[in-house]
């Protein structure tokens, strides 16, 4: 069933020496890791929903919740709901599904390396499995409350297009862009365990960087594409415009595209140049 | 290429202590540091920061052949735990290299990665794939996994509701089911029962019968005579004794046990390891006076001081007690005998002990802390010696002395028939 790479080149020498200046990500080796992958994630799934009452229940309590409150404040209280086409709360509940994926993925990614230091200290694996499993494992609740969204939709009337072929391009580049993230500050972390405060503290500023709770319309046009640096922005704008069926922000999905692949390759990049010492700074 | 299945070439390690150390650092820590790097480069050229800068290991070389058992011996601090961490890939050297032909797999504790949510089985899994298992192979190898840790029917059973015994047995399990051409084992032999411990030596055994090259780094000189093909003893960083395992540890015996016998009743550590250890010792009397005399009946009062961080927050402190031919009389420790853990970091550990029921003799103590059971993060072989100047249990006038008649006096009455 499986290819066991040792099978083949019968005797394969491992050569173990001081780091290179440059390192590289080791595709290969990760590819013979992925089962370990697979177990990570499902050990974080499994143990998240062993140790809570509710269960997968918090999966769709959180955005509900949240959007509840949101729409209330915002949309009620602060007249946000007029700028809005449409029912607020949908509007709310559509970029607070990526959100609360994106934020729940960085936050994990960034604290996994140090919550996972007696594995790193003992045994040897490719280090970078610890955020990415993080990630993946946010993603069963991603699922989950795409079952709100459906309920929530026919509740509304209304109704999806053609655009919603769309979405998932823009759930990858949530979690490529939540992947980027959460793999940069889980090695800054481990090196600097102030950096911990400072994530919690970027997240939340985050979210009110990112037309979640308000939509791109609000932002004068000429600043769209500094604002669509965040990559946050382009990827939720354009998953709420799939499921809702509105227009795509063609420049500001663009622009947010480039700047998830380079907040990835920055992430795995600066991941790879200090993970041979984590072990001895952890 | 050589037909070694381990090539150690020139192996260094060093890391970085005292202020400048990277891992205490903070990110405002680290912008101070860069705005003051000129002036550290400078004092880096007058030759001061030498001493912030420590090497583990230094200059080792030695091969390995296929099928050989070698055995590391040497002194807390000597760098056998960085040797093994560098050729398990968990840090990289600073210098030289070391080549690895064949399957590795590495065993620095039993149970790396169990959780104590999960069930048995779940765990087998986990800790397989951690371990470096594919998923098929574990499955195939399942029954007999839990076959062999006799947990049948606590399979299904979360392992937080495990006794310390069923979880190291179970986590001993998979480790032994592990199908390496290589395997490197640290001291994960020392933690447990007789049973177990009989049980880990049966089948290194067994891998040695098979041909495998093993790498085995322990405290237990006997464990090292009677696994072993040859065993090399590091000291310092560097390799220092290279031959057959009864010379190798004789040799080690001769060097570092000798000095342990303390006439004062207090001892400190001559060189105490990097990471959390035992530092002081000291044997006070009833009265409080420390002192390395007793007399049978006494009560002996024990003190330890520990410092460094503690890795986990709930711990144990152990000793063994040894007669003067170094065998181990009796034990205790701080959970499994009287519930006590300890938490802090820099701790003081009182143990009362007596009366004394020992015979006239010389005894010496072995102290160890770390998680009872499961991983000792520090052990002090020898650490302290005292004497039984008199053992007149009875007050009869007549001595009892160990050299005849044994170890201890058992309480008991002699009554005339009728």
């Amino acid at each position: 069933m499986l290819a066991v790479p040792q099978a083949q080149p019968a005797r394969r020498t491992l050569r173990l020496e001081p780091p290179r200046s440059w390192q590289m990500l080791n595709l290969a080796e990760l590819r013979d890791y992925r089962e370990l992958l697979f177990f990570f994630v499902w050990r974080d799934v499994k143990v998240r929903y062993k140790q809570t009452v509710l269960g997968a229940m918090w999966a769709i309590i959180q955005p509900l919740a949240t959007t509840f409150f949101f729409a209330l404040v915002f949309g009620r209280f602060g007249g946000m709901s007029k700028q809005v086409n449409g029912p607020y709360a949908l509007h709310v509940f559509v970029g607070m599904m990526p959100w609360t994926f994106f934020a729940n993925a960085v936050t994990l990614a960034g604290n996994s390396l140090v919550g996972s230091s007696h594995l790193i200290t003992k045994v040897y694996f490719p280090r970078i499995l610890v955020p990415l499993s993080a990630i993946a494992s946010g993603l069963v609740d991603f699922a989950v409350s795409f079952g709100v969204l459906a309920v929530l939709m026919a509740s509304y009337h209304v109704e999806p297009t053609w655009r919603l072929a769309a979405a998932p391009v823009f759930v990858a580049g949530t979690v490529a862009a939540a992947a980027g993230a959460g793999i940069l500050f889980s090695a800054l972390i481990v090196t600097y365990r102030d950096v911990r405060y400072v994530l919690t503290f970027v997240v939340q500023l985050w979210l009110f960087a990112t037309p979640v709770l308000y939509t791109l319309d609000i932002i004068p046009p000429q600043y769209r594409l500094w604002y669509a640096l965040n990559p946050a922005t382009g990827m939720i704008s354009g998953f709420r415009a799939s499921v809702l069926g509105t227009p795509f922000p063609v420049g500001v999905i663009l622009v947010s595209s480039i700047a998830t692949v380079v907040l990835l390759a920055a992430g795995v990049r600066y991941f790879v140049q200090v993970e041979r010492r984590f072990a001895d700074v952890i | 290429m050589s037909s070694d299945a381990i090539a150690i070439e020139r192996l260094g390690k060093r890391y970085t202590i005292g202020a400048a150390q990277v891992g205490a650092a903070t990110l405002g820590e680290s912008l101070a540091s860069w705005v003051k790097a000129p002036w550290r480069r400078f004092t880096h050229l007058s030759g001061r920061s030498a001493e912030t800068q420590f090497w583990a290991l230094s200059d080792v070389s030695f091969g390995v052949a296929s099928g050989e058992v070698i055995g590391i011996v040497g002194p807390n601090g000597a760098g056998k735990s960085t040797l093994l961490k560098i050729l398990s890939r968990i840090t990289p050297p600073t210098t030289g290299y070391a080549d690895l032909t064949g399957r590795v797999s590495s065993l620095l504790e039993v149970g790396t990665g169990f959780h104590p949510e999960l069930t048995g089985r779940e765990n087998i899994f986990l800790n397989g794939a951690i371990l470096g298992m594919y998923r098929a192979e574990i499955r195939r190898k399942f029954d007999a996994i839990v076959a062999f840790a006799e947990l049948e029917r606590f399979i299904d059973t979360p392992v937080k509701h495990y006794s310390s015994g069923m979880f190291v047995r179970l986590a001993f399990s998979v480790a032994a089911h592990l199908d390496p051409e290589i395997l490197i084992v640290d001291e994960v032999l020392s933690v447990g029962d007789l049973h177990f411990r009989n049980r880990c030596l049966g089948r290194m055994q067994d891998l040695r019968g098979e041909g495998r090259t093993v790498l085995f780094v322990s405290h237990d000189l006997t464990a090292v005579r009677q696994l072993c093909t040859r065993a090399v003893m590091l000291d310092g960083g560097r390799l220092v004794d290279d031959g057959t395992p009864s010379d190798v540890t004789r040799r080690y015996e001769r060097q570092h046990h000798s000095a342990a016998r303390s006439a004062t009743g207090a001892a400190d550590r001559a060189q105490p390891p990097r990471g959390y250890h035992l530092r002081r010792a000291e044997l006070r009397n009833g009265q409080g006076v420390v002192t390395s005399r007793f007399d049978a009946g006494d009560v002996m009062e024990i003190h330890l001081w520990s410092s460094g961080r503690a890795p986990e927050n709930s711990y144990t402190a152990e000793f063994k007690l040894l007669n003067d031919d170094d065998q181990v009389i009796s034990y205790g420790a701080a959970n499994p005998v009287r519930d006590t853990y300890y938490r802090a970091d820099d701790q003081h550990f009182v143990c009362r002990l007596g009366p004394l029921p020992l015979t006239e003799g010389a005894y010496s103590l072995t102290f160890s802390v770390g998680v009872w059971n499961v991983e000792r993060w520090d052990a002090w072989t020898k650490a302290i010696g005292f004497t039984i100047e008199r053992c007149d249990l009875f007050r009869t006038g007549h001595g009892v002395a160990n050299i005849n008649d044994g170890d201890f006096v058992i309480n008991q009455e002699w009554l005339i028939g009728s």
